[in-house]
């Protein structure tokens, strides 16, 4: 059984079709990549997955269910934009998650921020734009879950963190889960890709795994990406 | 982070390449325990099972053994070191003649420069 399964799910906002009969397996233990331009869907099929959102056809089961209460439990989502309180503290923050969620690990969450040299008396309100994103991360990475979905993890990051961020994932990620990360800059990321999905105009073009993309192509993912995709 | 890697070729070749590179020139000594793929992982940036498919092909080739449950060793058999050692450098050599060659100089004319000049100015 794969840990994630999309069925034949399409998506409609008015008369604009943004998801068109997406079909997807991903299995347990990999680190999928969800490439595809700004606007192709990729926040809208992430959104479904995480219930919410409801298909206008087709199903999505998470480890077995489908998508509902119990399918939360599974997955820890690292949505684009923050839904934190500005104005709460990193430790309000953290005991906040730890009520509301049976798998934070908050021990996890308190050595990944002192590593990252987050205070945690800090304000998010105080914070740069690349800290709160870390802080996001750590959170997200500090549960216990089966599948971890990322959407735009290193949106507005420079490149010294952008590093520290994917080695928090690497380092975070066990064999028993997966990684979904969406992302239209894939320079950063492909390396640490298993397998790679492209979605463009809300259709599923290509799913390959990284290593054989390379291979075939004699380029980078990214370079293959612009090629199909003529950007 | 670590190792920088070619994103236009395989990553696990690379892994390979760069394992092997060090087992050859010593860093790795015959027998030797190698770190755990997570931490392999983390130190070259890369994807756990990315490693992990690199380590198999090493196993394969006999660079690499398992020791059930007690993590990858490098081979005690120094033979197939210097196997691999060997053929990295008949290719390098390889690679080296064939580049001079464009540049105009036949095999001995190559090894007369290098012996006179090696790589320096």
């Amino acid at each position: 059984m794969s840990l994630l399964e999309i069925e034949n799910v399409s998506k409609s906002f008015g008369n604009k079709k943004v998801l068109n009969k997406v079909s997807l397996k991903l299995e347990k233990g990999m680190i999928m990549g969800l490439l595809g331009k700004n606007g192709s869907g990729k926040t809208t099929l992430l959104k479904l997955i995480n219930d919410l959102l409801t298909p206008d056809e087709g199903k999505i089961l998470v480890n077995g269910n489908e998508v509902g209460v119990l399918s939360k439990k599974d997955i820890s989502f690292l949505p684009e934009r923050t839904y934190l309180e500005p104005n709460m503290r990193v430790e309000e923050v953290l005991n906040f998650f730890k009520e509301f969620y049976e798998d934070f690990d908050i021990e996890k969450a308190r050595k990944l921020l002192e590593k990252l040299d987050l205070d945690e008396k800090a304000r998010l309100s105080k914070m740069s734009k690349g800290m709160k994103e870390k802080v996001q991360l750590v959170l997200v990475m500090s549960r216990k879950a089966k599948l971890y979905i990322l959407d735009e993890p290193l949106g507005g990051v420079d490149p010294s963190t952008r590093d520290y961020i994917l080695k928090t994932i690497i380092s975070n990620f066990s064999e028993d889960s997966s990684l979904l990360i969406s992302t239209h800059l894939i320079s950063d990321v492909e390396k640490i890709l298993d397998q790679v999905v492209f979605i463009d105009q809300g259709q599923i073009v290509l799913h390959e795994k990284a290593d054989e993309l390379r291979d075939k192509n004699n380029c980078s993912v990214d370079e293959v990406f612009r090629r199909m995709l003529k950007c | 982070m670590g190792f920088d890697f070619d994103n236009d070729r395989p990553i696990y070749l690379q892994i390979i390449e760069y394992i092997k590179k060090m087992i050859v020139c010593g860093y790795y000594l015959p027998n030797q325990k190698l770190q755990s793929i997570r931490e392999f992982a983390e130190e070259l940036g890369v994807n756990p099972n990315t490693v992990q498919k690199a380590l198999f092909e090493l196993e394969t080739m006999g660079l690499v053994f398992t020791e059930r449950t007690n993590g990858k060793y490098v081979t005690a058999d120094v033979k197939v070191i210097e196997n691999v050692k060997n053929n990295l450098l008949k290719d390098r050599a390889k690679k080296f003649f064939y580049e001079m060659k464009e540049i105009g100089l036949n095999e001995k004319e190559a090894i007369e420069y290098l012996l006179k000049n090696g790589g320096k100015e």
